[in-house]
């Protein structure tokens, strides 16, 4: 593991901002801090670069303790919430600050500096200060000011929450091939979860504190190891009387269950695909459709459960009111902290081993069922 | 429409009477006065101007009050920057009673900081022995009030707020990230200081050693308490205060001429405090 905490606690009068937080993070791995606000997590990274001291536990940068190792003295590149670019000072000496409190000669400065401006395509921006920039070029420069002192670990506090979601989704992929490109181990911090499955190979979840989870995007969407992961993650619909749903019995003690969109399955009653299944299904009620572009959510109202689904543009038109069949495959039970997927036990008994699940989503002759 | 015609009229009169009566009340408050001191000033000629403000005593007066001015300032930017840095940068016990501590010059009549100083360094003021144990381990007679340290200590006790009152917003609204970046990087805090924050506050320090040196140089009620000799340790406010009092034309004439300085150097202040206001609005636009 090159960067390691080790049963950190840290307290801020009284409150408790990390509890016994245990992570491990692999060299050259880029990894997301994912939870709520106030979870803990910019305090992680703040103890990680030495900007905050834990009140116990242990820190390990590529196998040496760091605790009592001065912040500068780290190897570490840090890229802050708002940037915290020097705002009295051009972007080439924004970039070049570091390098210069490391007195190196000026010539070095200049060509390290202009290799950083070239790498994030700041190029003909030397000149200008921070507020002559634009959110994704000030994000740019703050990457590369980070990067001048050829830092070992390179920590980003919420990296993207000043730009604009159009451009978004075009930085996440920059910033993710530009850090893989120089192939510096990574931490950033997020509350985004898209953000943090589309960029990082690692997510650590935080909650109040704790480290919930700890595992790839696949891992903690399709096993939520705790309550709070599996009502966090997804789009999911919390509900409480998952008994009265076809197929499923609620088993001892579990009184809670999440639901996401993909769980279900929403179809009109004269779709032949579905005659074998029919039998298992809910009727429900269209209450909402929203467009979401590449698909449409549908809102439904199944015996006074609510539940949403996804639909296929490609598919039939659906309104609001109209009466739907619907199949919930499967749903994860909570109880306390413990979650079990439950899988729908009719659909099981109709179509054993999911044999024929593929073709109730996907018709042989086109791609949807209509 | 016509209802419209009659509200826009209606506004319109309050508008000019409200720009009426803030313009008379300057004007007869301040500006009468201010023109009334230049002129009667020069009411015996150029030549008794000059020679008003030649004589011995403003001269002396006039020394004393840049001495006064110069040290207040000087001692209250220093401290000023360290009680704000203090104030902004760390959290500590009784940090708000600090901050109100500072602010008590504003809120208090300087006569009282005078008679403070009077109890505190006088001959039978708490500080004395101590005062006189010094005095007898330097070999020299320390004297502080009715002498010219007493001066410098009113004044400096009546300036103390300004310059830290112009900084601790501007610390404040700015957070500290760019000082952690810079940390983080490993500049030390002179460093940081240099590069970093005294960029951010530069015009708002300049902004409050200016109100500092304007209320240092106009300062009588405090250093009124502790001056008592005319020539030694008067300052210009004094000095205009006993020319004055002392009752034949020529002093009054005189004493007009030494305040006509003294609104020169307002007007100084007025116009730099301007053009600081404007400059730092410009840079203020640099976010
Ligand atoms: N310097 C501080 N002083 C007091 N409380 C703090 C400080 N830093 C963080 N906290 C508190 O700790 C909690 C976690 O903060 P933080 O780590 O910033 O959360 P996140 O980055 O996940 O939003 C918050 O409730 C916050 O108020
Ligand atoms: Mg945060």
């Amino acid at each position: 593991m090159y960067v390691e905490l080790k049963n950190i606690n840290k307290t801020f009068d009284g409150f408790r901002a990390s509890r016994d937080i245990n992570i491990g993070i692999e060299k050259g791995s880029l990894t997301a801090l994912l939870g709520p606000s106030g979870s803990g997590k910019t305090t992680i990274l703040r103890m990680i670069a030495g900007l905050e001291n834990p009140d116990s536990g242990d820190i390990f940068i590529d196998g040496v303790r760091v605790n009592d190792i001065a912040p500068s003295e780290r190897g570490i590149g840090f890229v802050f919430q708002n940037y915290a670019l020097f705002r009295y000072m051009t972007v080439f000496d924004n970039i070049a600050y570091g390098l210069k409190i490391r007195k190196q000669p000026k010539e070095e400065i200049k060509k390290r500096v202009t290799e950083l401006i070239e790498l994030t395509g700041l190029t003909g921006m030397e000149k200008r200060y921070p507020n002559q920039l634009s959110g994704g070029q000030r994000q740019r420069v703050a990457f590369a000011r980070a990067l001048a002192p050829n830092p070992h670990l390179l920590l980003l506090d919420e990296p993207f929450a000043a730009i604009d979601a159009k451009v978004r989704h075009e930085l996440r992929m920059w910033l993710r091939d530009m850090i893989h490109k120089v192939g510096i181990t990574s931490i950033f911090v997020t509350h985004d979860q898209d953000e943090a499955v589309e960029v990082a190979s690692q997510i650590i979840v935080t909650n109040n504190g704790r480290v919930e989870q700890t595992g790839t995007a696949r891992e903690i969407y399709g096993r939520p190891a705790t309550a709070f992961v599996t009502e966090f993650i997804g789009q999911p619909a919390v509900i409480d009387n998952y008994g009265r749903l076809k197929g499923f019995e609620e088993e001892d003690g579990f009184t809670k269950a999440v639901v996401r969109p993909e769980f279900i399955e929403a179809f009109k009653s004269d779709n032949s695909r579905f005659k074998h299944v029919i039998g298992c299904s809910e009727e429900g009620t269209i209450t909402d459709i929203m467009f979401r572009g590449t698909s449409l959510e549908l809102t439904l109202d199944v015996g006074g459960i609510k539940l949403s689904t996804h639909r296929s543009l490609e598919r039939r038109e659906v309104e609001i009111g109209e009466k739907m069949r619907v199949i919930i495959y499967r749903l994860f039970a909570v109880k306390g902290d413990e979650v079990r997927l439950i899988e729908n036990e009719e659909l099981k008994k109709q179509d054993m081993h999911n044999a024929r699940l593929e073709s109730y989503l996907y018709s042989q002759d086109g791609y949807f069922v209509m | 429409m016509a209802q419209n015609t009659k509200e826009k009229k209606k506004t319109d009169i309050v508008r000019i009477l409200l720009i009426f009566i803030s313009l008379a009340f300057v004007a007869v408050m301040l500006v009468i006065p201010l023109v009334s001191v230049i002129y009667n000033s020069l009411r015996k000629g150029f030549a008794f101007y000059v020679e008003a403000l030649s004589g011995k005593y403003v001269v002396s007066a006039f020394k004393v009050t840049m001495l006064a001015t110069v040290i207040a300032v000087a001692v209250n930017t220093f401290f000023g920057l360290v009680a704000s840095w203090a104030l902004t940068r760390f959290s500590f016990r009784g940090k708000q009673i600090l901050a109100t501590l500072i602010d008590i010059p504003f809120s208090i009549s300087p006569v009282i900081a005078g008679l403070a100083y009077i109890m505190t360094f006088g001959r039978l003021g708490w500080a004395a022995p101590f005062l006189e144990w010094l005095g007898g381990l330097l070999g020299i007679e320390i004297k502080i009030v009715f002498a010219l340290p007493g001066v410098v200590l009113a004044t400096i006790f009546v300036t103390f707020p300004f310059v830290s009152r112009e900084l601790i917003p501007v610390l404040n609204a700015d957070g500290t990230d760019e000082e952690e970046a810079a940390a983080l990087m490993g500049a030390g805090g002179w460093s940081i200081f240099k590069s970093i924050t005294f960029p951010r506050i530069k015009w708002a320090l300049l902004y409050g050693v200016i109100l500092c040196t304007a209320r240092a140089l106009g300062e009588f009620g405090a250093v009124h308490a502790l001056s008592k000799t005319r020539g030694k340790t008067f300052t210009l406010p004094l000095e205009i205060d006993a020319l004055y009092l002392s009752g034949d034309q020529d002093s009054i004439v005189a004493s007009f001429a030494v305040s006509s300085i003294l609104v020169i150097l307002a007007v100084l202040v007025l116009v730099l405090r301007y053009v600081l206001e404007y400059k730092a609005k410009s840079a203020g636009k640099r976010r």
